[in-house]
């Protein structure tokens, strides 16, 4: 009896975000509560020669200013980086850890020099301008293929020519022998432009200290409460971790940039002890374009090499990842396990190699942004598929079809092992590009481009079909890897002596509907009413462990270990069933939410058996009382999720303006529990690569000032810059987690930027544009033209 | 210096006493503790702050709680009657119009004065309709069908 699994069950979270009753973290008030403002560095490279707190200290009701130097004092030395890449010789990552407050040398626009407590915001933000730091400017170094030249500024004395890492994969010999006997190289040079997650709550952290319990309360609007507890408590502040209770209450967006550890959680932590009061720190919006962990910026030089009958024989891909200023939490891990691994796409490439080297700038500290490192490998793969087709003549559906892997199902069939280190699960490439040619009517499609042209009108059609890992893992290989933290979830179930069910999930929902998806499984699972589970999460004391949420991880690694816990209710059930049925174990059956003696009409209830386990009067001897199990699932593999995009674009050539007229998406997430919940995550996917694809760009200039820091200058997606979305679904299960889910929350941002990229340039070809950089502004694609149009 | 005002919110009447540069949004969220209104910019662009006054979608961000004063002001809290919500609280429900919730109540208060204006929008002028606020998790899609879902309600 499936009941809710598959259904699009509405959301129970809705009710409160709907009637204003959402809890974020800056919703909540504490007695005494102070309040930070944080004084920002407003140059990218800059000594600090003095800092001056007087004139602030005397404002009334300023509670306290602390600067870089109080933190040295305290011995507090920054925010540590969670993901060791070292170099290919050996050496050891560059790690130079990123100080709360900043004692000598700034290194972005927005470091943080002080903080400044006060009774009240405004009182902070008034006497933070009479903070005066003398700054002695410094050059700046910006592009990540600048600074790792001889002269370039040094961002860290320790990291000569500004290099972290670099790190290869891949068989290089067998790919430049590949490449060398190559009928045909498509060369592209991409910038992957940096971009702005933005999510629309901007962060937020309330410090709490209490002497007379030794406890630290700390309230952030996080990902995952349970790391920043276990980075903050025993890298940064030194403090007890069992000490340390973290919430994460409601939060407004994520998009990778609230899995990192920051500065401030920590800082307002250490502030609470030191004023002896809560403190809140909330971001206004240009600081969270200043100190938000930002997304993708890699320069790259792709090669794809093919022999004359259009099949693929080589991929050669060399990038420079920017990282900013300083490791943020998982930064490491992005343009090097999260995008080299996916180069081999959806094809049989025999031979790949690809070098990353990762590069310290004067810019923001870039991490993981929805996609992270997937959408950089799929844009130069899918770019590069639909440049080959072109110059080999050849239509960009027939070049993917023919060079696809064939379909596998990971269980009669093996999964596919890669040229770069992953084994993908499971698959039918063929089916979601036919399925999304089918949605379109392809053919009439292509004669409507070639009547526009006719009439003056720039249509193009452009494709991209993607290859995704999520639920990175397992710990083990990922250890190898260089994490340094297990990628696991927890999950305790616990049923209440009623027979209602409460979940306490390592996972972290903000925006998913874990509370709503994750009771689905609860209930179908156990025969129960939806209505009779609650999802509780975000609270490092209610829920034992958790990774917390990011990498399309949730159901497939916290809904397994949801699964796990279910199993061992459902086994213990029966033990006390077969007792008070007076039957043998052997004989007990669990279905409907109700255990029976098979062949007979005895049963015992869910709420029956709830009870009894709590009220254990009449009970199988030597069985411990009470229903509450706790689970920890480590997956086998990453799941493989993958799909095939469509972007058609009018594009007016007099003003360079590109209209989306439609968008089709034909994905593959696995099995689905909530299909109306999988189609919001691929529709905000979609418009979030669609915002990178045409608008988006994080615009720094060469002294490393954020010129577009702000909602009026940086633009994203509105309501009438998109159409509606045209979306479908195939399902190949994942074949090693119990739910047979893949993950569903990146795949619309991978799949869709390069379609629109792709569209655009298919639009212009006949005008002789054969390649365009992110973003496709209407000066970028308007001077693309005019360039094109004076070499022809 | 602070000045006296007195304004309805949510059909109840406050007298209080607020600073001349406190903005309406603070005034709303830190005096009156109606935190549904969010805050998610510092520019006016986001629409996340959007509320009722008189009658009209305003961002509460761009108006000072002085010029409240005498105001009829309807925030995301006053919007149910009854404890029936709201045919656009219900739409947004019912056509997954929301995910993280931060943008929603500044979306349905814009909405409201979408649907008193022009009861029955095509998609092209819903669309033009929401430019003013920024969702990051939809991508509009379903804010769309809620909005219709509404229209579709009231006139039947």
């Amino acid at each position: 009896m499936s009941k809710l699994i598959g259904k699009s069950v509405k959301r129970v979270e809705d009710k409160r975000f709907i009637t204003g009753k959402g809890r974020y973290t800056d919703d909540i008030v504490l007695p005494e509560m102070t309040y930070a403002y944080i004084v920002r560095s407003p140059y990218a490279h800059a000594r600090i020669k003095k800092v001056n707190t007087k004139e602030a200290e005397a404002i009334n009701g300023v509670v306290t200013v602390f600067t870089g130097k109080d933190i040295q004092a305290a011995g507090i030395n920054g925010v540590p980086c969670g993901w060791q890449v070292d170099f290919k010789n050996g050496d050891t990552m560059k790690e130079p850890p990123h100080p709360l407050l900043v004692a000598d040398k700034v290194r972005y626009m927005g470091d943080a020099v002080a903080v400044v407590i006060a009774e009240s915001y405004v009182i902070a933000k008034d006497a933070a301008e009479l903070v005066e730091v003398d700054y002695d400017v410094l050059e700046a170094v910006v592009d990540a293929s600048l600074a790792v030249k001889e002269n370039a500024p040094q961002v860290h004395e320790e990291a000569p020519k500004n290099m972290a890492f670099d790190w290869g994969l891949g068989d290089k010999d067998k790919t430049d022998k590949a490449m060398a006997q190559a009928q045909h190289i498509t060369t592209l040079n991409i910038i992957n432009q940096r971009v702005i997650p933005n999510a629309i709550e901007p962060r937020s952290a309330i410090g709490q200290y209490e002497e007379a319990y030794d406890k630290y309360t700390l309230y952030t609007s996080s990902q995952n409460p349970h790391l920043i507890r276990l980075l903050m408590s025993a890298f940064v502040l030194g403090i007890p971790e069992h000490k340390v209770h973290v919430i994460s209450p409601d939060v407004g967006g994520g998009f990778g940039s609230k899995i990192f550890h920051y500065t401030e959680e920590a800082l307002v932590t250490w502030c609470a002890k030191q004023v002896k009061r809560p403190v809140k720190w909330t971001a206004e919006r240009s600081e969270s374009f200043l100190t938000d962990g930002q997304g993708r910026d890699h320069i790259t030089k792709a090669e794809m090499g093919f022999d004359k009958e259009g099949n693929v024989v080589g991929l050669r891909v060399y990038t420079y990842a920017n990282l900013g200023a300083y490791l943020s939490t998982f930064a490491p891990c992005v343009p090097t396990y999260l995008h080299g691994t996916l180069l081999q796409g959806l094809y049989t490439t025999p031979a790949i190699y690809v070098d990353v080297t990762g590069v310290f700038t004067n810019t923001t500290p870039v991490d993981a942004y929805r996609g992270a490192g997937r959408p950089e490998a799929t844009y130069l793969l899918e770019r590069l598929m639909d440049t080959a087709a072109r110059e080999l003549n050849m239509d960009p559906t027939e070049l993917r079809l023919k060079n696809f892997i064939p379909p596998f199902d990971g269980l009669q069939q093996p999964g596919y092992q890669t040229q770069v280190a992953l084994q993908y699960d499971s698959g039918n490439y063929h089916a979601v590009l036919e399925r999304a040619l089918e949605m379109i009517d392809y053919p009439s499609l292509r004669k409507e481009q070639q009547h526009a042209l006719s009439q003056g009108r720039y249509v193009g059609i452009g494709f991209s079909t993607y290859i995704e890992a999520c639920g990175i893992a397992p710990s083990a290989v990922v250890g190898a890897l260089g994490a340094r933290a297990g990628l696991y979830e927890s999950a305790q179930v616990r049923v209440q002596p009623t027979g209602k069910v409460s979940v306490y999930v390592g996972s972290h929902s903000h925006g998913q509907g874990h509370e709503t998806t994750f009771a689905q499984v609860v209930a179908d699972k156990l025969g129960i009413n939806l209505e009779d589970v609650e999802i509780v999460h975000g609270d490092s004391e209610a829920v034992a462990f958790g990774m917390g949420t990011y990498g399309s991880r949730s159901l497939a690694v916290g809904g397994s270990a949801i699964m796990k816990s279910i199993d061992k209710i459902i086994e213990k059930g029966s033990k006390i069933a077969a007792h008070k049925l007076e039957a043998s174990e052997e004989d007990i059956a669990f279905e409907d939410g109700k255990w029976t003696v098979k062949g007979t009409d005895k049963s015992l209830s869910f709420a029956d058996m709830a009870l009894t386990a709590y009220v254990p009067h009449d009970y199988p001897a030597g069985l411990e009382p009470g229903m509450d199990f706790s689970s920890f699932y480590d997956p086998a593999n990453f799941t493989y999720p993958y799909g095939a995009h469509i972007a058609v674009v009018e594009v007016d050539t007099d003003t360079g303006q590109v209209q989306l007229k439609r968008f089709i998406a034909c994905d593959d997430v696995g099995n689905v529990i909530n299909p109306m919940i999988v189609d919001g995550q691929i529709h905000g996917g979609i418009a979030q690569g669609v915002g990178q694809a045409l608008f988006e760009v994080a615009s720094y200039d060469e002294n490393g000032q954020l010129t577009n820091g702000s909602y009026m200058d940086y633009t994203m997606p509105r309501a009438d810059d998109l159409p509606s979305f045209e979306v479908d679904r195939k399902v190949t299960p994942c074949p090693h987690n119990p739910l047979g889910v893949k993950g569903a929350g990146e795949a619309g941002t991978i799949g869709s930027t390069p379609a629109v990229v792709n569209a655009v340039v298919d639009a212009l070809s006949s005008l002789g544009v054969k390649d365009l950089q992110m973003p496709l502004t209407p000066e970028n694609v308007w001077t693309a033209i005019q360039q094109a149009q004076s070499e022809h | 210096m602070v000045i006296p005002i007195k304004l309805t919110v949510n059909g109840k009447t406050y007298s209080h006493e607020v600073e001349p540069r406190m903005l309406l949004v603070h005034y709303l969220r830190e005096v009156l503790r109606l935190t549904g209104t969010h805050i998610g910019c510092d520019t006016s662009s986001c629409g996340a702050c959007t509320i009722l006054v008189d009658g009209k979608a305003v961002k509460s961000c761009t108006l000072l709680a002085v010029q409240a004063d005498g105001c009829e002001v309807t925030t995301i809290e006053g919007l149910a009657k009854n404890g029936e919500l709201h045919p656009l609280q219900e739409g947004f429900q019912e056509e997954h119009g929301l995910q993280c919730g931060f943008c929603t109540p500044g979306m349905i208060m814009t909405a409201v004065e979408l649907l008193h204006q022009n009861p029955h929008p095509s998609e092209d002028e819903i669309r033009h309709g929401l430019e003013g606020n920024y969702c990051r998790c939809t991508g509009y899609h379903n804010i769309v069908k809620s909005i219709q879902y509404a229209a579709n309600k009231q006139k039947s």
